[in-house]
């Protein structure tokens, strides 16, 4: 167990390695209750999300969730979080641990200046547990009433899961098919032992910290703190795809638009090592002697075999297939920057 | 796991297993449990000399890495180069995966180090 964001969480059950195969071959069961979840109602409630969160979600359906940041006025990463249209005038954002209580502080300020909405912070309200990997569906059918093959990628339901009362939703943290099911607190053991007992068969394993890193990272899902983080904008972290360009306003719309203008000054790449060893978080990019850049993530990946990461290069180094020099503890090892992502579900 | 009376250990989870003024050296299974899957092990090359208490090389793992600790001086004569392609034998048989085997430069040294009972204890304490 190693303390996380306030919770006790096990880095691992059965080991790494064994969790990351399952997800990518089976399915695996997280227990992700530590995510924090922030409700913003109320006759304008749309119109806050539009201004506070970067996204366009004015195409968002009730029922349907949303990748998006939650940034400054400079335009850099307060948060990154998904948000839910639950109804029309009703939004649920399911932000980062670490954050959710500086999130919340943040977004109730801003949604006061809109008025005539209201945000609350419920993330005692819920425990979240995902199946994730390609049997998942079938893990999960057997326990709900929810007809799975019609919830879409990034679309959620409502319904009973073991006999708790659950929102699902078909997204994730591991590049697989999966779900993530939103029950409350004092069902969360019930439901994570039905789905156990449901996967037996197909060998469903409990997993950990440990393997949401690595699989996260081979799907080159962005990790805040690592990755994405205060001092990072959404065109910087390669991420120009969650920003609503077509919105007349909303934070940190400013200074991004700048930034598109005149283009970045760094990139965040993904890169394979060609030199043996693992480039880990806060390891040197070197040109020449002079440090240009910093690794954010680096795992070897059970799954690809080899070492891979993600690092903020200057964009002249930052073409597919351009050499890099990583500081790896005081030797200097290569690497290649490649597309991202590592690995993408056939 | 238990922990073989034959060994020597050191504070650092390192083992030796000595035989006249030649020996092995490896990781205890407390070592490897806490590192967990071992990727990549990065020895010296045959010909160097190791010291006791220097680093010697480092361990991978998925989680973390760390550095190796010489129980004893010497002068390494073979390394495992199996590890190269098969660096879980750490995890799966700690105690019979050597990775270096050295000439002892004082064979006598080896009464500075646990034995597995002083070992066990060591753990069982942390």
């Amino acid at each position: 167990m190693v303390p996380f964001a306030g919770w006790d969480m096990p880095v691992e059950y059965s080991g790494i390695t064994n969790e990351h195969m399952a997800v990518r071959t089976r399915a695996g069961v997280f227990d992700v209750s530590h995510m924090g979840e922030i409700e913003i109602a109320g006759k304008n409630a749309a119109a806050a999300v539009q201004q506070i969160l970067c996204n366009d979600a004015s195409g968002l359906q009730v029922g349907q969730a949303q990748y998006t940041g939650l940034l400054t006025p400079d335009g850099t990463f307060l948060d990154d979080m998904l948000v839910y249209r639950m109804a029309p005038s009703h939004f649920m954002l399911v932000a980062n641990a670490s954050n959710a209580a500086k999130d919340f502080a943040w977004i109730n300020e801003q949604v006061k200046a809109v008025g005539d909405a209201a945000a609350v912070d419920t993330s005692s309200r819920y425990a979240l547990i995902a199946i994730q990997g390609p049997a998942a569906r079938e893990v999960l059918q057997p326990l709900t009433g929810v007809d799975l093959d019609d919830l879409k990628y990034y679309w959620f339901g409502h319904g009973e899961v073991a006999a708790a009362r659950a929102t699902i939703s078909r997204t994730g943290y591991t590049g697989e098919d999966g779900f993530e099911v939103f029950v409350p607190p004092n069902m969360a053991d019930a439901v994570w032992q039905a789905l156990l007992q449901s996967g037996r068969s197909a060998d469903v394993v409990p997993c950990g910290l440990g393997a949401r890193d690595t699989l996260r990272l081979e799907a080159a899902m962005r990790l805040y703190g690592n990755d994405i983080d205060e001092t990072t904008t959404p065109l910087e972290a390669d991420l120009g795809w969650i920003v609503g360009w077509k919105k007349d306003a909303f934070i940190g719309r400013d200074r991004l638009v700048d930034q598109k203008q005149k283009g970045v000054s760094r990139k965040l790449v993904g890169f394979e090592m060609l030199d043996r060893g693992i480039a880990r978080h806060g390891y040197p990019i070197m040109h020449g002697d002079q440090r240009a850049g910093v690794v954010t993530s680096g795992t070897q990946t059970p799954f690809l075999k080899k070492a891979i990461g993600m690092a903020y290069v200057p964009v002249h180094m930052a073409a597919h297939g351009s050499e890099i020099d990583i500081d790896v503890r005081g030797r200097l090892s290569k690497a290649r920057v490649v597309a991202l992502p590592f690995y993408k579900r056939t | 796991m238990a922990y073989p009376s034959d060994l020597k250990y050191t504070k650092d989870h390192e083992w030796i297993r000595i035989s006249g003024d030649t020996a092995e050296i490896g990781i205890t299974d407390f070592a490897q449990q806490q590192l967990g899957d071992v990727v990549y092990v990065d020895l010296p090359e045959a010909g160097r000399t190791i010291t006791a208490g220097d680093t010697f090389g480092s361990i991978e793992s998925v989680k973390a890495v760390s550095e190796l600790f010489a129980p004893m001086s010497g002068e390494v004569v073979d390394v495992n180069q199996q590890l190269k392609d098969r660096p879980e034998t750490v995890n799966s048989d700690p105690h019979g995966t050597w990775m270096l085997k050295v000439r002892l430069a004082d064979p006598g040294a080896a009464g500075a180090l646990l034995d597995s009972r002083q070992y066990e204890e060591l753990i069982k304490s942390s």
